[in-house]
Order: structure tokens, then C-alpha cells, then sequence
């Protein structure tokens, strides 16, 4: 028997990733480290938690392996529950065929049963690809003042940039009136952060009907809203002011992890009422040799550290041996700096070693041509060999071992 | 079939007394060391990491800290259908207190020890941090068919300042031959490590009959009473242990985990010293920090220096502050300018800014938990 819930959570999971390159080649973007000890999909999971829903579908299609791994039973996040909890929903086959989840929408469209077990009021819509923090039961209390059938959490971004994003044009009220999907000449500056609450009986239905248009690309930025809107659906926006960062890009990637070295940057991870979780290393504390210089950064557990590390966020058993320096850098979980070797502007993903005397990634007032300029990437499993250089805006995929 | 062959019993209260500050307030067992662990972690994990999953802990006073810490024991993968951990607390009932001794104990967990379907108990106490491979001495003790396996370790005895310890005198073949408690002796000796390895009738029947004479020193009314009698036969550690019996040998250990080699032979990848989660963030060190040789864990804030210090999770330390020499539990905050050296401060303290703490290596002070100083 299944309780009735008054809202549940469906994680769209499935995204590739693309744009971070030797990043994602083996997992999927939710599951890409961040921030010392967390991975993406720790905020979504967190923030659900923290508000109050207990059931979330976790939707993923690209690369499952290390974030089914990761996800487990749910315990890390609260998450194994008796009634609810977290589900790993992947594509499935059917008595008629089987296939893929071809859009965001019909990703939800094909796990409707299992929304229906629960029988939701509502229904939250999140992807696990941003970094911020929510409480979505105050964006539920919104929703259902309006009572609407629709709302979509927005953040006001510069004016300059607002023709990168999907764009709301609302009126006094909040409520929406246009949606432009990167307008070139843009009317406001509310851009959608990809957070949706639907009323589910209306919701089930858009899905059902979008399911049968041949036209659809089955996503709910291209078809379901616009569909809705067009229907006269009462769809309004939610104002939302705190920090909020898609990671899509190795700069963005990069600026993220940066900004929790920024005291001015609003993203408390200390917060106790509030707080991320994620699956534990299991780790000693992390060791600092004399000798060694740490400042500025973020260190957790399992690391050693016997060479300079700089405004630099370094993950769990990351070790940097004497004499290597590590600036402006995010190092992933089990990665080795070598003696002597220098990483600057760079992302070394999980368990690389990075040879002696080594040189990874450039500053850029030491670099002629600006535009060459870049965080250097060094994909997961790489070794660099000893005295090797790597330039700015490399992505190391394969070894190189030798000079 | 999986079958829980050997079950485990740990004594978390043993040795309170020898550490009396860090006691107070908490159990041996629950005492913090290294950072992020408590002193029970290390024999939990050893047990589990040799395939014992069916661990009972002895409590007497002052559990609420190991309550809290242990919880379901699902950290140390014990929150299972068949065995996981239990916590056993004081049986009181007419005519019994409080235990007096590690016989007494046993005898109020004689239930317990009945219904368990092992064959052999493994008996420990929190006083050693250490990875044992324990398989290896439950193999040792199936193979030689003694009655009881003693573990020990060879290293100094120090009389003047060990109030705890047992020595054993060991022939040869490697049986026990005589068993000295507290003795005034130096040199290198077959130090107990408070870890024996019996099988469960034999167990069962040492109860009951010490029990009926109103016998209660394990130590003394069994191991030196029955040690020309029955057959001890000693297992010598060679991993690397030490030994927590007095505030001296404590803060040493701690210490000790600046080197790198203990480090590797405590906290191995197969074998990891398991601890409560506490989900926090990773440490943010300032632009003004200076950390050298020192232990810190997850969720601090450093803008001050740290040296050759051990920092728990949570510690707030101040800029131009001054930390060596010294140990700074959980949640405590020392705030800006402060100088502290040879201290050892137990949780939630608050240091005010300015303050200065000096102790001596042989003599660290130690300020008690919450306390403003």
C-alpha cells in the first residue's frame, strides 16, 4: 500500500553533460563532484529534504552506473523511507516496444505510474544541474495562493544576459503571459531556473496530450508550457533571490567551486538548518606537513598536503606532494600532484596523477593570446607524466606520459 | 548459510578512571581522539572489518555520548537483520548494582550471551588504537584449541606513569605462564591489549561459577587465579597499537598521528576506522592561515595558525590566533589573537579573544567541555 502524498519530486538525472567535455564522459553531469565532498545532485536531494518531500523519482538515462552507485538506498539524504524515499528510475521495456526517454517531458510521461502510486496533488520538476538552495514548500505555498496549475521558479539575471536564458514575461501579479525561449531582443529579465510545480491532474493530462502530437519534442520548455500558456492555464512566477548556478560549462564548472572561497558570494554550505548532504569517504582527517602552505581554500578529509596549495578547492584523499603547487585549481577525489609539479587555472578530475615537475593549466597574464586562454581539464583516471606540459584550455582525455 | 560465528563484546566504560577529565561527561569508549574519531571506533571497526557483525557494548554510566555516537550502528555497517550492534546498559534489578568489575558485567549480559548463536566471544575493551586483523586471532585460537587467546603486545612498560596495565610472562610455544597486574617493572614486555578471544561455553561457565563465589576482577579472579589451570596461550599483535591508559599516553597518541606511518597502519583503504557521519562542510582555511604538521578535520574555519595540532570537526579558530601543541575537540571556537599551546580542550569550548593558554608537554592543561574561558 502506498500513502497518499501531497507533493512529490521527479529529478530529471538524464542529462549528458556535453559541454564538460572529458568531465562526463563516464558519468552523468548530476554526479560530477563539486565543491570538495559533494556531487550536483546532492543540492536537488538536499533541498528536498530540507523542504519537507520524502518521495523523489530520480529520472536518469546517460551514464547511470556511478549515480545509481551514488544514490543507493537514499540513506546519506534521509532519503530510505518506508513509505516514499528515493527511486532510481531508469527507461524501461514495455509489452509493446521499449524506449528511451526522448524528451523531458516524455521522461515524466513514461513513469506516470509511478507518480500515480502516490497519488500527488502536486508534482515538483528539478534537473540535477544546478548549485543553490531552495526550500520548495514556500514555492508550494505560492502556488497554491494562486492557485495555479502551473508555477516556475525565476531569477532576475542581468538584463545583458537575459537573452541566454528561457525568459518570463509576467504581469503586476506574477502571473505569465509570454515565455521566450532565448529572445534575441529580450522584455524583461526573469529567467526560468528550470524548477516547476504542476498540479498533477493538470499536468498528467499536457503529458498525455504532448505524448500524442507527432510535432513535440516532448520537452517542457518547448511544448508542455507553451501548450499551457496558450490554453489559458493559470501559470505564475516565482521570484526566487538566493544563489543559484548552473554548472553546464567547465568555466561555469570552475566559477562555482570558486565562489565558496568568496565570503561576499551567498552560498552558506554551514548553514545548519540547511544542510547539504552527501555520501561519506569514510576518511581520516586530512594532514598538513610542515612545511606546507594552505590558504584560501577548501581542504577535506583524506587529503595530505605537504606542498602549496592556493585558493583551491581540493577533494577527499587528494594528495600534494613537497614543492607542488596547486592555485586557482579544483582537484576531485583520489587525484595525486606530484613533487614539483604546478597546476594553476585548472580541473583535475577523480584519481589522475599529475607527474613530477609536471606543468598543468596557465594563469592568464601569463598567456599572449587571451582567447587561448582557459581552465585546463584533465579527465578522471589520467596519468601526466613527469615534466610534462599541459597548456591553458587543454582536455586531457588519454595519458601522456612522456615529454 | 551465513552463520555469525564469532560474536563480539565491548566494555566501553573500562578504564573511566584513567582518564578522569575526558570522562566526566562521557564513557571511555565515547573519548574523542584524532581528529574525528571516538575511542571505540577502532576496536568496532577491527571487529567488523574481520567479519564480526554481531557486536554487544557494555555500558555502565555516563552513555548518553555513546548512545548519540553509536546510534543504529549503521555507520559501522551494523544495523543488520541478523546480529548489528546492540548496546547493553546496566541491568538493574534487586539485589545488583552497579557492576564492580568485567566479571559483574558479564554476568548482567548472561542472558545476552546465551541467546547468541556464535561459538566463540571476542572480548574488548576501548583502550587501544589499532587495525587489527582479529580473524587472524580467532583463526590462531580455532587452530590451537586453547581455552582462552590473549592479545598482547610487546613494547615498555612504564610503571611511573601506566596506571593500568597487565603483563604476561609468555613460554615459548607462546603460552601464557604468569599474569602481573600493575607490576613495577620497566623494559620490554607482553603488554595486554584488554582482547581475548573464548569460546562461548567456556565463557558461560567462567560466569557463572566466579559469580557464585561473588568473584568480579576478570584480571584477577580469573586470568591470575586460572593461569596455571587453564590453557592461555597469548597472540601477539603486530600491527601497530597503542595503548590509552593515562592522560600522558593520550595526548602521545594523538601526537603520534602526525606520523605518517602510524597513519597508513591506522587508516587503511580495505580496512577503514569507521566513525559517525556528522555531514559537514570541508574546511575553509582564510587567507591568513598557516598550518604546519598538524591533523584537521571536515567543517572547520582557520584563519589563525595551527601547529603540530590535532583540530576536530566543526573548530572555529580566529585570525592572528596561535594554536600548537594541542588538541581542540569538536564545536569549540577560539577567537581571534588567542595563544594556546600545550592545551587540550574538550567540545563546545570558547575561547575569548586574547586569551593564552600555556601548558607544558608534560603537563598539557586540559579545559573541560562548554566551558568559556
Amino acid at each position: 500500500m502506498f500513502r497518499k502524498k501531497e507533493m512529490i519530486a521527479m529529478l530529471l538525472a538524464g542529462g549528458q553533460g556535453s559541454r564538460l567535455y572529458a568531465l562526463t564522459r563516464n558519468l552523468a553531469k548530476p554526479a560530477v563532484p563539486y565543491g570538495g565532498k559533494y556531487r550536483i545532485i546532492d543540492f536537488p536531494l538536499s533541498n528536498c529534504v530540507n523542504s519537507g518531500i520524502d518521495t523523489v523519482g530520480v529520472l536518469t538515462q546517460y551514464q547511470p552506473l556511478v549515480l545509481n552507485e551514488y544514490i543507493g538506498n537514499g540513506q546519506p539524504w534521509d532519503l530510505d523511507r518506508i513509505n516514499g524515499g528515493v527511486y532510481v528510475l531508469p527507461p524501461y521495456q514495455k509489452s509493446k516496444g521499449s524506449d528511451w526517454y526522448t524528451g523531458t517531458a516524455n521522461a515524466i510521461y513514461q513513469n506516470i505510474p509511478f507518480i500515480e502510486r502516490y497519488d500527488p496533488e502536486y508534482v515538483v520538476v528539478l534537473s540535477g544541474d544546478h548549485i543553490y538552495k531552495m526550500d520548495y514548500s514556500k514555492m508550494l505555498a505560492y502556488h497554491k495562493q494562486n492557485n495555479a496549475d502551473c508555477t516556475i521558479a525565476v531569477l532576475e539575471v542581468p538584463m545583458e544576459e537575459a537573452s541566454r536564458f528561457g525568459i518570463m514575461n509576467c504581469n503586476e501579479d506574477m502571473s505569465i503571459y509570454e515565455f521566450e525561449e532565448k529572445p534575441p531582443v529580450p522584455k524583461s529579465n526573469l529567467a526560468s531556473m528550470g524548477i516547476y510545480i504542476f498540479t498533477w491532474s493538470k499536468m498528467k493530462k499536457y503529458l498525455e496530450e504532448d505524448e500524442q502530437d507527432p510535432n513535440s519534442s516532448k520537452d517542457f520548455g518547448k511544448n508542455i508550457l507553451p501548450k499551457m500558456l496558450a490554453d489559458g492555464q493559470r501559470m505564475f512566477a516565482w521570484p526566487f533571490d538566493g544563489y543559484w548556478k548552473d554548472v553546464g560549462t567547465i568555466d561555469s564548472l570552475w566559477e562555482a567551486n570558486m565562489d565558496l572561497l568568496d565570503p561576499n558570494v551567498p552560498l552558506d554550505l554551514r548553514d545548519p538548518s540547511w544542510r547539504i548532504y552527501a555520501r561519506n569517504p569514510i576518511m581520516p582527517p586530512h594532514y598538513i606537513a610542515k612545511g606546507a602552505v594552505v590558504q584560501d581554500s577548501m581542504v577535506t578529509e583524506g587529503c595530505k598536503i605537504e606542498g602549496t596549495v592556493d585558493f583551491s578547492v581540493l577533494f577527499a584523499g587528494v594528495t600534494v606532494e613537497q614543492g607542488a603547487v596547486v592555485r586557482d585549481s579544483i582537484v576531485m577525489p583520489g587525484s595525486v600532484i606530484k613533487a614539483g609539479a604546478v597546476v594553476e587555472y585548472a580541473i583535475v578530475a577523480e584519481d589522475c596523477v599529475v607527474g613530477e615537475g609536471a606543468h598543468v593549466g596557465r594563469r592568464p597574464e601569463e598567456t599572449e593570446d587571451k582567447d587561448a586562454w582557459g581552465v585546463a581539464v584533465i579527465g578522471a583516471g589520467v596519468r601526466i607524466g613527469a615534466g610534462v606540459q599541459v597548456g591553458p584550455k587543454a582536455m586531457v582525455e588519454r595519458d601522456i606520459l612522456e615529454v | 548459510m551465513r552463520d555469525n560465528r564469532v560474536h563480539g563484546i565491548i566494555f566501553s566504560n573500562m578504564h573511566d578512571h584513567a582518564l578522569s577529565e575526558l570522562t566526566e561527561k562521557r564513557t571511555m569508549g565515547s573519548i574523542p581522539i584524532g581528529g574525528r574519531y571516538r575511542l571505540i571506533d577502532f576496536i568496532l571497526s577491527n571487529m567488523v572489518n574481520s567479519g564480526i557483525s554481531d557486536i554487544g557494548v557494555v555500558t555502565k554510566s555516563n552513555y548518553q555520548s555513546l548512545m548519540d555516537h553509536l546510534g543504529s550502528g549503521r555507520e559501522w555497517d551494523l544495523a543488520r537483520k541478523k546480529g548489528g550492534l546492540c548496546i547493553l546498559p546496566p541491568f538493574g534489578h534487586a539485589g545488583s548494582g552497579i557492576y564492580r568489575g568485567k566479571l559483574e558485567a558479564l554476568h548482567g549480559i548472561l542472558g545476552y550471551i546465551r541467546h547468541s548463536q556464535a561459538k566463540y566471544f571476542v572480548l574488548a575493551d576501548c583502550d587501544v588504537i589499532a587495525n587489527i586483523d582479529l580473524k587472524k586471532a580467532v583463526d590462531q585460537h580455532v587452530d590451537t584449541g586453547a581455552d582462552v587467546t590473549i592479545l598482547y603486545k610487546k613494547g615498555l612498560n612504564m610503571p611511573e606513569t601506566v596506571q593500568e596495565s597487565t603483563v604476561f610472562e609468555i613460554d615459548e610455544t607462546g603460552r601464557v605462564t604468569d599474569v602481573f597486574i600493575n607490576p613495577q617493572i620497566s623494559g620490554e614486555c607482553n603488554i595486554n591489549l584488554n582482547m581475548y578471544i573464548i569460546s562461548k561455553d567456556l565463557l558461560e561457565k567462567v560466569i557463572t561459577e566466579t559469580s557464585s563465589r561473588n568473584l568480579y576482577s576478570f584480571r584477577k579472579d580469573f586470568l591470575q587465579a586460572s593461569v596455571g589451570k587453564l590453557w592461555f596461550q597469548g597472540y601477539e599483535v603486530k600491527e601497530e597499537a597503542r595503548k590509552i591508559n593515562c592522560m600522558k599516553s593520550y595526548y602521545e597518541a594523538n601526537m603520534a598521528m602526525f606520523d605518517e606511518d602510524l597513519r597508513n597502519s591506522l587508516f587503511l583503504k580495505d580496512r577503514p576506522i569507521y566513525t559517525k557521519v556528522r555531514d559537514e562542510v570541508p574546511t575553509t582555511y582564510g587567507l591568513s592561515a598557516k598550518v604546519s604538521n598538524s591533523l584537521v578535520a571536515d567543517g572547520c574555519v582557520i584563519d589563525g595558525e595551527v601547529e603540530n595540532s590535532i583540530i576536530f570537526r566543526g573548530v572555529q579558530i580566529g585570525k592572528d590566533a596561535k594554536v600548537k601543541n594541542s588538541i581542540v575537540m569538536q564545536g569549540t571556537t577560539i577567537g581571534e589573537k588567542a595563544n594556546l599551546d600545550y592545551v587540550i580542550i574538550d567540545k563546545d569550548v570558547t575561547v575569548s579573544d586574547s586569551r593564552m593558554l600555556m601548558g607544558f608537554s608534560t603537563y598539557p592543561i586540559f579545559i573541560s567541555k562548554g566551558s568559556i574561558v
